[in-house]
């Protein structure tokens, strides 16, 4: 089973991979090897300290806090919540639910009916980087995207503790 | 003489089988009882058929893999073979097609590659003549042959329709073979195979249910004089059918030399040990790939039937939405289970599906993404628990419902899921896997009458074989290239569509601007403009998502765009060509601009955002444009490298303003019309952009009081208001969860009698409680 270097990872993260590389790596065996490789060059360059135990979304990190603490934040530092609640809740939220809202993204005739359809844009309050766009119907719940059992994974996936801030 | 009380119920025919005929399951057992025996010992020990250990594959594995490489590769080749007798391009470019293995009680051994979301609904029909005791009538006997494409009884929609064989060994059936073709039409209300306008399943035309059609490998003269009078493609129904049955007899020889070859014993083992294997293999590749937890997700789409030109029976003309929320939850073991409780409830309308259809077709998304192998059978359903809410569009209570276009319906609700385990690629690390989701399928072309040949006809336009794909997180989507329910599809040669369809091209294009933008972009869609030619009469409908995008993005990507309709009668095409003066040619890139009509005059032109429509008349001369959608975007769009920016223009793929307004792009376009970003504008203009968003954006707990006072007030169009009735009357818990997420009063509801609606038939879901 191929396992990839860290210059091969950074180059998927970096989305300058080559495509016959990429293509190779889609049809290959999963390299177990890959999550660990992925959380060090990750943590390389967050300008903090916290460690990451789970890269959690584009930008977003469950990390580890001193006090134990696992919380959800964005590579600019800005912490949203504990890893249990849905960080969008903490977030700023646009919604576009209407016509001329709708027009500055789609084409007339392409953009969704605000009467069956809005967008809710969610960003960081601190960066301002978009997180997560949601095409839902009006009064839709927030969706509490995803739910992780990290000590599962790494307890009995992974077979090794969860990380310890005090080791 | 008394007669005992149990033998007077006996009838003679019932005496004469017990006592002569011979049980045709293994050692002796009916096929019944070897379905029961197989339900039992999976139940009882949590392995396939109770089998602990895989005794053959781990003695001999080399053995295993032998008879698998040699099943499996005939199998495909049987497919690739059979298609070359059909003559219908849906079979013969598109390769809708598949045939499975089974084994005698209805599990799915192998199959080949294609349509495989029949890999359990053949199986369904497969089971259901063995628990409806065919056995004993009309006796299951080698060289019979048996067809179903009833939904209610295994099927995804009636145009699928299944050819099934017995493989009989030694006066025992050591299997069955199936066989899958979509055919071009099933005589349903409206042509086409996917028609629009059947409200219930006396509208969606013909279903067999699962009927002996053939002996001796010969089809009855009977049943080949009814199907010829009951569909309008006489001649490509007699082909796809033959093309099923040769590639089930040639899985039926090969499946009889391979036991030849290794006795009949290893074969009934291997039968049982690679379905095991398969169950085994699902929750490895879980393990490998994802990260336990639950992850949420929801789809759409829209059904507009309350506009003038959906010709529907009166409890039909609503419009309403389908709601397909759902959660996975991958436990600590690896296994997974798909939950759609809050789904919408069916409807009467052609999209209804059956829970074989959800649970059989799932694996045709899943094997593009978790399970990517050539080891597709029921063990991935047996490893998977999934919850369908009784009465819900995928799970109905009523067997009135119609199906023609299930798929509308399923692969909206499916392709989120992709989109929720792309969560846990992503925080593994596997972002070459990462998928935004997909394009909602569609348009369907569809239609029929005489055609340029003078034939009774009717067509599908498989163009939508070709769509544009969701963004991963290392690149963009797959431009007009795929369709979930298909990944070997494509677009198919105009030529070819041309041949079978009067419709010829005036047209085929890039539809810039439909793949959601992002960091990385949804894969673009495409159009064809088409002109009628050639038809002595001739009716054609739409069907797509018009109102809505039925995926959101990933992580900071937008939806792909919606669709509409562009159709033209009456033009005055014809003098224009006479004249050689301007005709509308290419595509539409700017709908708003109505510049096909700038070189055409019609009597009626429709341009709006009613994609879904019943037949409507179309003369020769008359245009209809055919919009194949985008995928859905991954990522913030102010992340997009520049140099993807420039390409998207260059190539046609994004129009110039929206990388302004979008991408934050300044650029300029050079005297070759070259487009170039301005790197270093374009980051000053970013974060100008940033700063607005600040600006604009409300904390969203403060925006959510004001989102709780329209939910109080019951503010919301009447068919968003109809969706959520529908989910909180099927599933109590969904209600509760609203109620407890927006802090509503425990008196606050909404039922589907306080909106001003017919609700024709969801009376009787109180009598059909189970």
């Amino acid at each position: 089973m191929t396992n990839y270097d860290k210059a091969t990872v950074e180059e998927l993260i970096d989305g300058t991979i080559e495509f016959y590389k990429l293509k190779e790596m889609l049809s290959s065996f999963k390299d177990p090897g890959r999550f660990d490789t992925y959380v060090s060059i990750l943590q390389e360059r967050v300008p903090w300290k916290e460690r990451i135990l789970l890269p959690y979304s584009q930008h977003l990190y469950v990390v580890l806090k001193e006090d134990g603490q696992r919380m959800i934040k964005c590579d600019c530092g800005h912490e949203f919540c504990g890893d249990k609640e849905n960080w969008k809740l903490h977030a700023l939220v646009y919604v576009r639910d209407n016509e001329e809202k709708m027009s500055e993204l789609y084409v007339k005739y392409l953009a969704p009916d605000t009467e069956w359809q809005v967008i809710r844009e969610y960003y960081c309050p601190q960066c301002a980087t978009q997180l997560e766009v949601e095409s839902v119907t009006p009064w839709y719940p927030v969706i509490h995207d995803f739910e992780p059992d990290i000590d599962a994974f790494y307890e009995e996936w992974l077979g090794r503790p969860v990380p310890d801030p005090h080791k | 003489m008394t007669i005992r009380k149990a033998d007077s119920s006996v009838k003679q025919g019932d005496l004469l089988n017990s006592q002569y005929r011979r049980n045709i399951g293994w050692n002796g057992k009916t096929l019944k009882e070897m379905r029961e025996e197989t339900d039992r010992m999976t139940a009882e020990t949590g392995f396939y058929a109770g089998l602990q250990e895989l005794k053959l594959k781990e003695s001999d594995p080399i053995r295993f893999e032998k008879i698998f490489s040699k099943i499996r590769g005939g199998v495909v080749h049987a497919r690739e073979t059979a298609k070359k007798v059909a003559a219908s391009p849906i079979v013969e470019q598109e390769g809708e097609l598949c045939f499975t293995l089974y084994t005698p009680e209805g599990d799915s051994v192998l199959t080949s590659t294609g349509i495989i979301i029949h890999v359990g609904t053949m199986g369904a029909a497969i089971k259901f003549m063995v628990n409806h005791d065919y056995e004993v009538n009309p006796g299951i006997e080698p060289g019979n042959i048996f067809c179903n494409n009833d939904c209610q009884i295994g099927n995804v929609h009636p145009c699928d329709v299944h050819t099934i064989v017995p493989i009989f060994w030694a006066g025992e059936v050591v299997g069955w073979v199936g066989g899958v073709t979509h055919v071009i039409d099933v005589g349903a209300t409206g042509p086409g195979s996917m028609t629009v306008g059947p409200v219930s399943r006396y509208d969606d035309g013909y279903q067999v249910a699962c009927r002996k059609i053939g002996q001796n490998d010969t089809l009855s003269q009977d049943w080949l004089i009814e199907s010829q009078r009951s569909v309008r493609t006489t001649k490509f129904w007699l082909l796809d059918e033959r093309t099923r049955i040769a590639g089930n007899h040639m899985i039926r020889d090969l499946v009889l030399s391979v036991i030849a070859e290794e006795g009949v014993d290893a074969y009934k083992q291997f039968i049982r040990e690679v379905i095991e294997e398969g169950r085994r293999g699902l929750i490895n590749r879980i393990k490998a790939m994802t990260i336990p937890g639950k992850y949420r997700q929801v789809s759409f789409v829209d059904v507009p039937y309350r506009h003038t030109d959906v010709e529907v029976p009166p409890y039909a003309k609503i419009d309403t939405i389908m709601h397909a929320p759902s959660e996975i939850t991958i436990d600590s073991k690896g296994q997974m289970e798909l939950n759609f409780d809050g789904s919408s409830r069916w409807g009467w309308h052609s999209y209804n599906a059956t829970p074989v259809a959800f649970t059989s077709g799932i694996w045709v998304m899943l094997t593009q993404t978790l399970i990517p192998n050539d080891r597709i059978n029921d063990g991935a359903y047996y490893a998977t628990k999934f919850t369908l809410p009784y009465g819900a569009w995928m799970n109905p209570d009523d067997i009135r419902t119609a199906h023609s276009y299930a798929w509308h319906f399923l692969v909206s609700a499916w392709s989120p899921l992709w989109r929720g385990l792309s969560r846990s690629y992503f925080g593994r690390g596997y972002l070459e896997e990462v998928n935004a989701g997909n394009a909602n399928t569609s348009n369907w072309l569809q239609g029929g009458g005489y055609n340029q040949y003078n034939d009774i006809h009717a067509v599908n336009s498989f163009e939508a074989a070709a769509e544009g794909t969701g963004a991963s997180a290392v690149k963009d989507g797959l431009d007009h290239a795929a369709a979930i329910w298909n990944p070997e599809g494509d677009m198919g040669d105009m030529e070819i569509w041309e041949l079978i369809e009067p419709l010829i091209y005036l047209g085929r294009s890039i539809k810039p601007n439909t793949g959601g933008y992002g960091k990385y972009r949804g894969g673009n869609g495409y159009e064809t403009l088409r002109m009628v030619w050639g038809a002595r009469d001739w009716t054609m409908f739409f069907m797509g998502n018009g109102y809505m995008s039925s995926d959101c993005g990933l992580m900071g990507g937008y939806p792909a765009a919606t669709g509409y309709r562009f159709d033209a009668h009456q033009t005055d095409l014809k003098q224009r060509f006479a004249k050689q003066l301007p005709f509308p040619q290419g595509g539409d890139p700017y709908p708003e601009q109505h510049n096909y009509e700038k070189n055409v005059h019609a009597e009626v032109v429709n341009r709006d955002k009613q994609t879904i429509t019943t037949e409507t008349i179309y003369g020769n001369y008359d245009l209809y444009l055919n919009y194949l959608r985008g995928g859905p975007g991954y990522g913030d769009p102010l992340e997009r490298k520049p140099l993807d920016i420039e390409n998207d223009l260059n190539g046609g793929y994004v129009l110039p303003e929206y990388t302004s307004k979008v991408y934050g792009a300044v650029i300029t376009c050079d005297l070759d019309g070259n487009y170039h970003v301005d790197i270093e504008k374009t980051e000053e203009r970013r974060k100008e952009m940033r700063s607005e968003r600040l600006q604009r954006g409300k904390p969203t707990r403060e925006w959510m009081k004001e989102e709780k006072d329209r939910i109080e007030r019951k503010e919301a169009s009447v068919q968003v208001r109809h969706m959520f009735a529908t989910s909180f009357e099927i599933t109590e818990k969904f209600l509760d969860d609203f109620r407890t997420f927006w802090d509503l009063s425990d008196s606050w509801t909404l039922i589907e009698s306080e909106i001003e609606m017919p609700t024709f038939g969801s009376g009787h879901k109180h009598s059909n409680k189970r």
